[in-house]
């Protein structure tokens, strides 16, 4: 299993690019790009944390269901 | 891991989160929510170990297997229910977090119930015949 932390800073690196980005489409008056671009980098980390909750889970599947 | 480890990444992750929520919301929460997977998964091995030594026990001392799968399994719930409800917590949403605490708590009471039925059938045996002469 890859226990990789660097996920959470990348994560949080692409939070902070992404309402960047956002900052700098609104004051050129691009609205709705600025929304699609929110939207694509919460679908990604959501993945991302979707893949890692699956890790979990399966792992706490293992030690209490075993038997 | 130890436990250094996880007390600072804890702490990077409080700061990064208190930045991230100025700007978004949303990334925030993800954040700590994915700090939130890591640090379960590491504690998970730990879990493991005890567990193993719960299994262990149980069969040195004979214990109905199915008895022993019921408490870990309904520990097992009461983690991940707990670890759910405070995510919702976090984001706010306090009727979730209550919703999945009382899902959790419903589904443990479901689980008991063969090991209810036992305990009342042992006390039953256990006490003399009402009016059965």
């Amino acid at each position: 299993m890859s226990l990789d932390v660097n996920t959470i800073f990348q994560i949080a690196g692409i939070g902070i690019i992404v309402a960047m980005i956002q900052t700098v489409l609104k004051q050129m008056g691009k609205d709705d790009w600025a929304q699609w671009v929110t939207l694509i980098g919460f679908i990604v980390i959501l993945y991302m944390a979707a893949t890692l909750i699956d890790d979990l889970f399966e792992k706490i599947r293992q030690v209490f269901l075993y038997m | 891991m130890d436990i250094l480890q996880i007390v600072g990444l804890g702490l990077a992750v409080t700061f990064l989160a208190l930045i991230l929520k100025e700007k978004n919301q949303v990334f925030a929460l993800l954040v700590s929510l994915v700090a939130g997977i890591f640090i379960l998964l590491m504690m998970v091995d730990q879990i493991r170990l005890v567990m193993d030594m719960l299994k262990n026990m149980a069969q040195n001392a004979h214990l109905n297997n199915m008895y022993v799968a019921t408490i870990l399994k309904i520990i097992g719930i009461a983690y991940i229910s707990e670890f759910g409800a405070q995510i919702a917590k976090d984001a706010g949403q306090g009727s979730m977090a209550g919703k999945i605490e009382l899902a959790g708590k419903l589904i443990i009471l479901v689980m008991a119930i063969p090991i209810l039925t036992a305990i009342v059938d042992t006390i039953m045996n256990l006490m003399p015949q009402i009016g059965g002469g």
